[in-house]
């Protein structure tokens, strides 16, 4: 009876063991299935003439598949939106954990919540009907779905994460050093800015990357607002295309199994590799620098 | 300055104490040396506290600010859609189909095949979801295992949707031959919302006290036991708290199912789990980009985005709701 009892303990914790590692599994399989789908690509163009060909034709013949604009249009437009947001979200972050009284926490911290939950499809419309037009009118342009629409647009989907993961770290530092410091005849600005952001600083990276992650994978919003011209942007008003939005613009029309098709799935790599090695330095930073208490600072 | 002219006086203070005990007559000599300027510490940004104080005030009010923006810019896109939307929407539009080429008519079947996906990947992710959390945090001891499962549900939980939405193409819709349709769509959301639920459920985990445990175990219960019987229980309304969220995510989720599941128009409800959907993400981005006439179609399109924030947020709301009121009956 003991021993049977024992065995069947045993098994459950192996029956949750596999699905825990399951979830290992299935990244496992969207790398093989991004690779076996992308690879056929490579017998077309160099991995060099993919990444850095600059002529993104898929459909003329012959095609040409450089998406080195589509690359430079993601990175552009996910720093772009990187310098509105991580001031925005630090700063959010630091007046919720430091100077919100009790009560404004109660409605700010839902705020963003719900900002967060906002559809990406609903934030990309709301660029394109409204925000688009209104730059057109209102400051010259040729176009507002432009890179810069499409950053603005992306800066309040990235605002959430790095918002909360921030103040997640902020409010980890320990009340000691803030004591500390005050007691020391600062104020409390100059014991936030000089002693618990640097104490929470690898925290805060980890939400910076964290964004930025969110901001290069991101479909809809760069999808419907960046104006989907593939070209090297020459300034920060000009339409672009970025990766995601290759991939679900022209997936519908690629034919199965052709060349165009193993192309966008290439990018699905490229994608998946940048947001990966995001995930890897954010994780390394947060296990590297891990805040344990004052003594480890 | 202010500051500094304490110290020096503090400083002075406590000297003429000791010196008088000692020798009183030097009183009156060392007293100026000391106050004698010393060289002036460095202050490398702020003179006087007046100074520091208005900093203060400054930066504080650019903070608060900060936030007032992200409250506005929620405040302002649903209130522009809401103000442009809510004509379009009447019982007509929320009971019937689209007709004339999707220039006139409702909605239902997006809605009706949102809930369907969104409620379809929630079932598939939440026991897979609650199983995973249950190991990491009942199970797993610290260790390199552990630290691997737990960088993995990290990638996972930062792939980009448009990739989920490659990977539900190539395995399930092609691979596995399921084509566009219910089914597709659900496992490919139910994948992308796992770590959402894992997440969640963790947390669920972590806020049932080890008394609990301790006393179950005590009683002779083996570990599975109490956690069934035990945690589980303890642990569950903050889980469906969690799966609530992770159904408003699959709900607005576009890129996932563009590829997978999601059509522009079809006749009938699905009648088989093999059958393509109309969804509502997918409705709004089709109308307001490639329909037959973009600018007529724009009240529907507004009805359609209204109609969308209003289930997830609705959805975000009782869970926010939900939470709220458990933490205080925690404490």
């Amino acid at each position: 009876m003991a021993v049977s009892r024992q065995m069947r303990e045993r098994l459950i914790r192996r029956f949750f063991l596999v699905t825990a590692s399951s979830s290992i599994l299935v990244l496992a399989m969207i790398l093989l299935f991004l690779f076996t789908e992308g690879a056929p690509i490579f017998r077309m163009v160099s991995v060099k003439g993919f990444l850095f060909g600059s002529e993104w034709y898929p459909t003329s013949s012959p095609p040409d598949f450089g998406i080195f604009p589509l690359l430079i249009a993601s990175i552009a437009v996910t720093l772009l939106s990187g310098v509105i947001a991580v001031p925005l979200g630090v700063m959010t972050a630091a007046f919720l954990s430091e100077i919100a009284s009790a009560g404004v926490r109660e409605i700010v911290k839902p705020v963003v919540e719900l900002l967060a939950a906002l559809p990406s499809v609903v934030i990309g419309f709301f660029g394109m009907v409204i925000v688009a037009p209104f730059l057109q009118d209102h400051f010259d342009m040729s176009t507002g779905l432009n890179l810069f629409n499409a950053s603005l647009m992306l800066a309040f989907m990235s605002i959430p994460t790095i918002c909360s993961i921030s103040e997640d770290a902020i409010f980890s530092v320990p009340r000691d050093l803030r004591e500390a410091s005050l007691a020391l005849g600062a104020t409390q600005w100059e014991t936030i800015f000089r002693v618990v952001l640097p104490a929470s600083l690898s925290g805060i990276s980890t939400a910076v990357i964290l964004g930025m992650s969110r901001a290069i994978g991101e479909t809809m919003v760069v999808l419907m607002v960046a104006g989907g011209a593939a070209l090297i942007p020459g300034s920060i008003f000009d339409p672009v295309r970025p990766m995601p939005a290759s991939i679900a613009a022209e997936m519908a029309e690629a034919p199965f199994g052709g060349a165009h098709y193993h192309a966008l799935f290439a990018i699905g790599v490229v994608l998946f590799l940048f947001t990966m090695a995001f995930n890897l330095v954010a994780d390394h930073i947060a296990v590297k620098h891990k805040q344990v208490g004052a003594a480890t600072l | 300055m202010e500051m500094q002219d304490d110290r020096t006086l503090n400083r002075i203070h406590t000297r003429s104490d000791s010196t008088s005990l000692q020798n009183p007559g030097l009183m009156e000599e060392e007293c100026p040396r000391a106050v004698k300027p010393e060289k002036p510490v460095k202050r490398p940004l702020f003179k006087s506290t007046r100074r520091r104080r208005m900093l203060q005030s400054g930066v504080f009010g650019l903070f608060r600010a900060a936030a007032a923006l992200n409250a506005a810019a929620l405040v302002i896109i649903v209130g522009f859609l809401v103000v442009n939307g809510w004509r379009a929407i009447n019982w007509t539009f929320l009971t019937q189909a689209p007709t004339d080429s999707m220039t006139k008519g409702g909605i239902m079947p997006c809605i009706m095949g949102t809930i369907m996906l969104s409620v379809g990947a929630m079932v598939v992710a939440f026991p897979w979801g609650i199983a995973s959390a249950v190991y990491l945090h009942e199970y797993a001891r610290p260790g390199a295992g552990l630290r691997i499962i737990r960088l993995g549900i990290g990638n996972l939980a930062g792939v980009p949707s448009v990739v989920f939405g490659l990977f539900g193409l190539a395995f399930f819709v092609t691979w596995c031959k399921m084509g566009v349709s219910v089914v597709s769509g659900i496992l490919t959301l139910g994948v992308l919302i796992l770590p959402v639920i894992i997440g969640t459920a963790e947390e669920a985990l972590r806020a049932v006290p080890a008394t609990y445990r301790e006393a179950s175990l005590a009683l002779g219960a083996t570990k599975w036991q109490t956690i069934y019987r035990v945690v589980l229980p303890a642990a569950f309304p903050t889980m469906l708290t969690g799966s609530i969220l992770g159904i408003s995510r699959a709900a607005g989720e576009t890129a996932a199912i563009m590829f997978t599941a999601a059509v522009f128009f079809t006749r009938h409800l699905p009648t088989s789990p093999l059958d393509p959907v109309m969804a509502l993400p997918y409705h709004i981005y089709v109308l307001a980009t490639a329909g037959t006439n973009i600018e007529a179609t724009r009240p529907l399109q507004y009805g359609s985005a209204v109609v969308l924030i209003t289930l997830v947020f609705g959805m975000n709301m009782i869970a926010i709701y939900y939470r709220a009121k458990m933490r205080k009956v925690r404490r």
